[in-house]
């Protein structure tokens, strides 16, 4: 049985007094110790998608529809003090930016210890020594004294590794890590990534991993659901996706990817358009407009979302030429 | 800390400097003067020339300033024109009443303030918000004398509930401590006198509240729609704490920032005397004493210690909230 299950989950908001769906559909899996990624450009979805699970969404002017089973209960129908005992202790969150993520008025160490007093029922000061080890764990040098300090005293590296604490400290059976690389230095992102990596490997804890960053993937997660426009458009384990990837969104994406083992100077490739050029999903493939294979039957009609190579899913017409991976 | 205040007792030292310059040249460019209001406009030539030479003002004005500036140093500010009491006496018997008046107002102001553009935030776009934000625009737009002088006709006069002017009942027997009647009545135990004077402190203080209420509200509010928003809030979200927690730690306390200013500047406003409330229920504090000094005599000496008097208290209030900001917001601790 799946731990979390996400069933047709739809968010709509209105934008400019119109409704908009920013999540259309979306369905996947995640089992106990999985990590699973969400891809997709800004604006697909994905960071919306990650908040309705946690019912984070402001209750005003969205419509959450779908199910979202965690445990066999769906968390979209618990009323909020239940989904607030459930937060920080069955589910963590990371966010993208981790200066404005912290609060800047409250010293690092209460940050931290506030969620085992609430989830755990500890005291203040067993709760600042658990916060102590912590920080430890997660590798934040001379945790004693960065108990007592606050957040714009840390380095970004460091105040990730605070809201990885956070996020962990409970011990919940699923983290979502949104964007949580993308606002750091690129050392600082490898390093962040292997903190993670270890983690949640170390300790059987699921991941969601929210990015547009293929590496990111690359190096973390067992299976992908690419995003476009609100819809999952493909879904494969990672070494299918990148082996061989079918949607020709997917293709693009990998195609952008700078490599090491392919000969410099070359021009890098591009998706053509952008986000702004879709179609409505209604009326045929969202990416056509932007697609090297578009063909007639792209338009029209809603194209399914369809069961594929091993156990993976892919919605498109004309997909990719299938090359077996060794 | 210890460089934050010295730095700050440096700029205070400069600023009333200039102050004290400015308002030393600047009464006596206007027209008329102390002497012209004493004696009206029959006195002989010989009458005004010793009453010149009496109050000093045959000597150059740069002389008249530098005993001026020789005497605040040492504390002295001379006698009152009008009067011939020292100015210091003058000062020290309208300031209480002014102080007494304007804690009033500010506790008004904080306590219903704080609350109600908080809940005006966590109501945004709802009845209590657009209520709300109707009710700040009415108290900052409708005139204070105009407020006043409705509350005292209906509330005085229509229906008895307050009484109309003054700071106490006559034949009170009060003992007069530091000045703030309803605290000596506390610190006496004359209650009788405490509950009287509070009596007659409700309604100027609440015609003196409405201006900095309003602010207060509107400042809370957006301030709180402000952190509302803030990511640590949705982390605070994330960590499933408690609705009451959420609020008071990470939602209040960062929201109060932008709030603790303002009270600062209201409250310096405040302590300076407010002309028109006190004016409407003849209370007799500073802005009493400021109209009078300038319209009957144009008392130079007393006029000069009161706008210096303005000038501390502004200061000395900036200085505390400058204080309570770091204690409040980290940030500002470090520099």
């Amino acid at each position: 049985m799946p731990l979390l299950d996400v069933r047709d989950l739809s968010v709509v908001f209105q934008r400019d007094n119109k409704p908009f769906t920013a999540v259309d559909g979306v369905s996947f899996t995640v089992e106990p110790g999985q990590a699973v990624g969400l891809v997709g450009e800004s604006g697909c979805g994905k960071s919306v998608t990650s908040l309705a699970i946690m019912g984070l969404l402001p209750r005003r002017g969205n419509k959450v529809t779908g199910e979202v089973l965690f445990d066999d209960t769906d968390l979209l129908k618990l009323r909020p003090q239940e989904l607030r005992d459930r937060r920080g202790r069955d589910i963590g969150m990371i966010f993208q930016d981790p200066l404005s993520s912290l609060n800047p008025v409250i010293p690092l160490g209460l940050q931290v210890a506030e969620v085992l007093e609430r989830h755990q029922g500890k005291k203040r000061q067993e709760a600042l020594r658990e916060a102590r080890k912590l920080l430890d764990a997660v590798g934040i040098p001379d945790p004693t004294r960065r108990l007592k300090e606050f957040p714009h005293q840390l380095s970004g590296g460091m105040r990730q590794r605070a809201l990885i604490a956070i996020a962990l400290a409970c011990k919940p059976r699923l983290l979502i890590a949104d964007e949580p690389t993308t606002a750091l230095d690129v050392t600082i992102q490898a390093q962040i990534l292997t903190l993670l990596k270890e983690l949640v490997e170390g300790s059987g804890t699921a991941l969601i991993m929210i990015t547009h960053d293929l590496g990111v993937v690359a190096g973390l997660c067992d299976t992908v659901n690419v995003l476009y426009a609100g819809k999952v458009v493909e879904r494969a384990a990672r070494h299918d996706l990148f082996g061989a990837p079918r949607h020709p969104y997917t293709h693009g994406l990998l195609q952008s990817v700078p490599r090491l083992d392919v000969e410099r100077g070359g021009r890098l490739h591009q998706i053509r358009g952008s986000v702004n050029d879709n179609i409505p999903w209604s009326e045929g493939c969202a990416f056509a407009p932007r697609c090297d294979r578009v063909i007639d039957a792209c338009i029209g009609e809603t194209v399914p979302l369809e069961p594929a190579f091993r156990g993976g899913a892919l919605r498109c017409t004309n997909p990719v030429p299938q090359e077996v991976p060794a | 800390m210890l460089r934050v205040v010295s730095r700050r007792l440096i700029q205070l030292f400069i600023t009333l400097l200039a102050l004290m310059t400015l308002i030393f040249f600047w009464l006596r460019s206007l027209p008329g003067g102390p002497v012209d209001a004493l004696l009206g406009e029959r006195a002989t030539p010989e009458t005004r020339a010793r009453l010149i030479k009496a109050l000093g003002y045959d000597e150059p004005i740069w002389v008249q300033y530098g005993h001026f500036l020789k005497n605040v140093v040492t504390g002295n500010f001379g006698n009152s024109i009008r009067t011939g009491e020292p100015v210091m006496d003058v000062i020290s018997r309208s300031f209480p009443a002014t102080v007494e008046l304007a804690v009033a107002a500010i506790i008004i102001a904080i306590g219903l303030g704080v609350p109600l553009g908080y809940l005006a935030a966590r109501h945004r776009g709802r009845a209590l918000d657009n209520a709300t934000i109707i009710l700040t625009l009415v108290g900052i737009s409708i005139p204070i004398f105009f407020l006043g002088y409705l509350l005292k006709d209906w509330l005085t006069q229509s229906v008895h509930l307050f009484p109309p002017s003054g700071r106490i009942s006559t034949g009170m027997d009060n003992t007069d401590v530091t000045g703030l009647f309803v605290l000596d009545g506390l610190l006496t135990r004359e209650f009788d006198a405490s509950a009287d004077a509070l009596w007659h402190l409700v309604l100027p203080a609440l015609t003196l509240a409405t201006i900095p209420l309003a602010i207060i509200i509107r400042i809370t509010r957006a301030s709180v729609l402000d952190v509302l928003d803030a990511d640590y809030i949705r982390t605070a979200e994330a960590k499933g704490l408690r609705n009451p927690t959420v609020r008071k730690r990470h939602v209040l306390r960062n929201a109060m920032l932008p709030v603790v200013t303002i009270i600062g500047l209201q409250t310096g406003a405040l302590l300076a005397g407010a002309v028109l409330t006190e004016k409407v229920y003849n209370w007799g504090g500073l802005g009493t004493l400021i109209t009078d000094s300038i319209s009957g005599s144009r008392d130079y000496p007393v006029l000069q210690a009161l706008i210096l008097l303005a000038a501390v208290v502004f200061i000395v209030v900036n200085l505390l909230v400058d204080l309570s900001y770091a204690i409040i917001d980290p940030r500002v601790r470090v520099r």
